[in-house]
C-alpha cells in the first residue's frame, strides 16, 4: 500500500466513546479493510465545570478507581485529571511484577484479591494486558530463612493463596542459571507462587483508560492540579492548569507526590518520597521463565517478552524527588545480580531509570478518608503499587461510593498510625528509608 | 553519588554515610500531648525542596551530621555536626 492510500482516522467525538469490541475477527476485518475502523482507545476530554468525583492522577490506581466507580458503583460523573499523558508515570515505570506472597494476613487477603482480579482482567476489559502467570520464585539461603518462608507459605495456604516449596533439584531444573552453590550464600531451596508473574504495565493503563472512557469517565490529560479549594472543612474544587473544576469528592492517586498534593489541603502525611531504580539488559533468548527473587540481598529479575532481563533492588535510601537513580545502588543491585546468576555478567545494561515512591511509615499503602471531608487518599504504595492496581482501584472506588472502607482495605486507613495498628510486614519501625 | 563535606573528615562519598532521616521534626517536650508525639513519629513534611536530614558518618568519624540537601537536585548547602545543630529551632 502506498502512503497516499492511507486515510486519515475519523475524528473522535463525545458521542462516540465506545471503541467497539476488540477480537481476532475484528482484527481480520480491519486488516482487510485498510484499518479504517479503529478509533482512539480513550476519549481525550476537556474539563467540565463540575464532577461528582475528581480523581487526581491518571496512573494505574487513578484509572482503575475511575473504572470501578463507573462499572461497580454506577458513578459515571467522574473525571481523571493527569499532569502529563496517560501511562507515563509510575504505572509505566515499574518492573511489572504481580504476586500475593506476603506474611501479614491482611496483606495476603488484599493482594490475593488483586491477583484474582488480574486473572480475569483481560476478559473484563477486553484488552490484552499480557497477564503472564509464570510464577514468582523466592530463594532462601539459610535454615532460619527456610523457617520464615515456610511460615509465610503456611499462612498463605491457610488463606487460600498458593505457595509451594522447591528443593535444590527442582531449582536446578527451573532456574539453571542460578548459582546454587555460591560459597557465601548457597541456595537451600525456594518457594514458588505459581499464580504470580508479570503483566504488561502500559497495557494496564491503556486498558483501564479505554474501559473507563467507554463508560463515560472523562480522562483529562495535560491538566496539572495546582490547588485544592475547601469550604467549611470540605473540599469544593481543584484548581488546575486548565481551570477550576468543582467536585463533591476528590481522590488523590498520585503516589510519589502524595505529600505535595496533600499539602495543598494543609495535610501532613506519614510518607517520605524516595527513588527506586530499575534496569533492563540487552535482549537475549529465553533464559528465565519465572520472576526470581534473591534471598540474601534485595534483587528481583524477570525476562520480558522482548528478551531483556528486567531487574531491580531496593530504594536509593534518602528522600528524593529526582526521577533518576544514583550509582551506589546501581552497583549494589548489579552485585546481587551477579551473585545469584553469575552468567548475567556477560550482558550489557541498555536502560536504567528511577521513579519516585511514596514510602510510608510502616511500608504499607494508605487507602483512606482524610481529616478533610470529601478528600480520599490512595497512596503510600512504597514500591509495590503495580500489583495492587485492581484491588486498590476497587477498594478506593468502594470507599468513595459508599463512604465506608472496603473490608479488604479497612486496615489501610490513615488512623492506623495514631492507634498503633501499623501494618509493618518486615517489622522495621517508622523509618521509610528502611522499608 | 552524593559528596558530603564532613566537618571532621572533609569531602567524602555517600557510601561512607548512613541516612538517618528527617532532621526537621524536633522531639516534643516530655509532657506534650500524645497527638504531638504521634505527629513527631509519623508525619513528615516531605518537601520537594531543601530538606534538613541526619547522616551518620559510619565509615569515618562516626559523628552524626545535620545536612541540608535539596530533594530534587541533590545539592547540599550545609553540613554541621549534630551537636552544633542542636540549638537550632526545627
Amino acid at each position: 500500500m502506498n502512503s497516499a492510500a492511507i486515510p486519515s482516522r475519523p475524528p473522535a467525538t463525545r458521542e462516540r466513546r465506545s471503541t467497539g469490541r476488540y477480537s481476532w475477527l475484528r482484527l481480520l476485518r480491519e486488516g482487510l479493510g485498510g484499518q479504517l475502523g479503529w478509533s482512539p482507545a480513550w476519549h481525550k476530554s476537556a474539563p467540565r465545570p463540575h464532577y461528582r468525583v475528581v480523581i487526581v492522577g491518571g496512573g494505574g490506581h487513578g484509572l482503575a478507581t475511575a473504572y470501578y466507580l463507573a462499572r461497580e458503583f454506577g458513578i459515571r460523573d467522574v473525571a481523571v485529571v493527569e499532569r502529563g499523558p496517560i501511562g507515563l508515570g509510575n504505572v509505566g515505570r515499574n518492573t511489572t511484577i504481580v504476586r500475593s506472597n506476603y506474611f501479614r494476613p491482611e496483606n495476603i487477603r488484599f493482594y490475593d484479591y488483586s491477583l484474582r482480579l488480574w486473572e480475569r482482567l483481560e476478559h473484563e476489559l477486553n484488552f490484552n494486558a499480557m497477564v503472564s502467570q509464570r510464577g514468582t520464585l523466592n530463594l532462601f539461603h539459610t535454615e532460619a530463612q527456610r523457617d520464615l518462608f515456610t511460615r509465610r507459605a503456611n499462612q498463605m495456604q491457610l488463606l487460600g493463596a498458593d505457595a509451594e516449596p522447591l528443593d535444590r533439584e527442582a531449582l536446578r531444573e527451573l532456574v539453571p542459571l542460578v548459582d546454587l552453590d555460591n560459597g557465601r550464600f548457597p541456595v537451600l531451596g525456594g518457594f514458588l507462587q505459581r499464580r504470580g508473574g508479570t503483566v504488561r504495565h502500559d497495557a494496564v493503563a491503556w486498558g483501564y483508560a479505554r474501559a473507563a472512557s467507554a463508560l463515560g469517565v472523562d480522562i483529562i490529560e495535560h491538566c496539572e492540579v495546582t490547588g485544592i479549594r475547601r469550604n467549611d472543612g470540605r473540599v469544593s474544587a481543584v484548581e488546575t492548569t486548565r481551570g477550576t473544576i468543582a467536585a463533591d469528592t476528590i481522590c488523590l492517586a498520585v503516589a510519589g507526590h502524595s505529600s505535595q498534593l496533600a499539602a495543598m489541603a494543609d495535610l501532613r502525611l506519614p510518607i517520605e518520597t524516595h527513588v527506586l531504580q530499575a534496569f533492563v539488559t540487552e535482549a537475549i533468548k529465553p533464559v528465565l521463565d519465572v520472576v526470581l527473587t534473591y534471598g540474601a540481598g534485595h534483587f528481583y529479575v524477570s525476562q520480558s517478552d522482548r528478551g531483556g532481563l528486567v531487574y531491580g533492588g531496593g530504594i536509593d535510601g534518602y528522600n528524593s524527588y529526582a526521577q533518576r537513580g544514583t550509582l551506589p545502588m546501581a552497583e549494589e543491585v548489579a552485585a546481587a545480580a551477579l551473585t545469584v546468576m553469575p552468567a548475567l555478567a556477560r550482558l550489557k545494561v541498555v536502560r536504567q531509570w528511577g521513579g519516585v515512591m511514596d514510602m510510608s511509615m510502616d511500608g504499607s499503602p494508605i487507602i483512606s478518608a482524610t481529616p478533610v471531608r470529601g478528600l480520599v487518599l490512595n497512596g503510600g504504595w512504597c514500591y509495590g503499587g503495580f500489583k495492587a492496581i485492581p484491588a486498590g482501584g476497587m477498594t478506593t472506588a468502594h470507599l468513595i461510593a459508599t463512604g465506608t472502607p472496603h473490608p479488604l482495605a479497612a486496615h489501610l486507613s490513615l488512623e492506623r498510625f495514631a492507634t498503633g495498628r501499623t501494618i509493618d510486614e518486615r517489622g522495621l519501625g517508622p523509618f521509610p528509608y528502611a522499608h | 553519588m552524593l559528596r558530603i563535606e564532613c566537618p571532621w573528615c572533609g569531602v567524602r562519598d555517600e557510601i561512607e554515610f548512613r541516612y538517618r532521616g528527617d532532621a526537621g521534626a524536633p522531639r516534643p517536650a516530655g509532657d506534650a500531648p500524645a497527638a504531638e508525639f504521634i505527629a513527631h513519629v509519623y508525619e513528615r513534611s516531605n518537601p520537594r525542596d531543601w530538606h534538613a536530614e541526619w547522616w551518620l558518618h559510619v565509615a569515618g568519624c562516626r559523628r552524626l551530621l545535620r545536612v541540608e540537601r535539596h530533594t530534587l537536585t541533590h545539592a547540599i548547602r550545609s553540613v554541621v555536626d549534630a551537636t552544633d545543630a542542636r540549638e537550632e529551632p526545627g
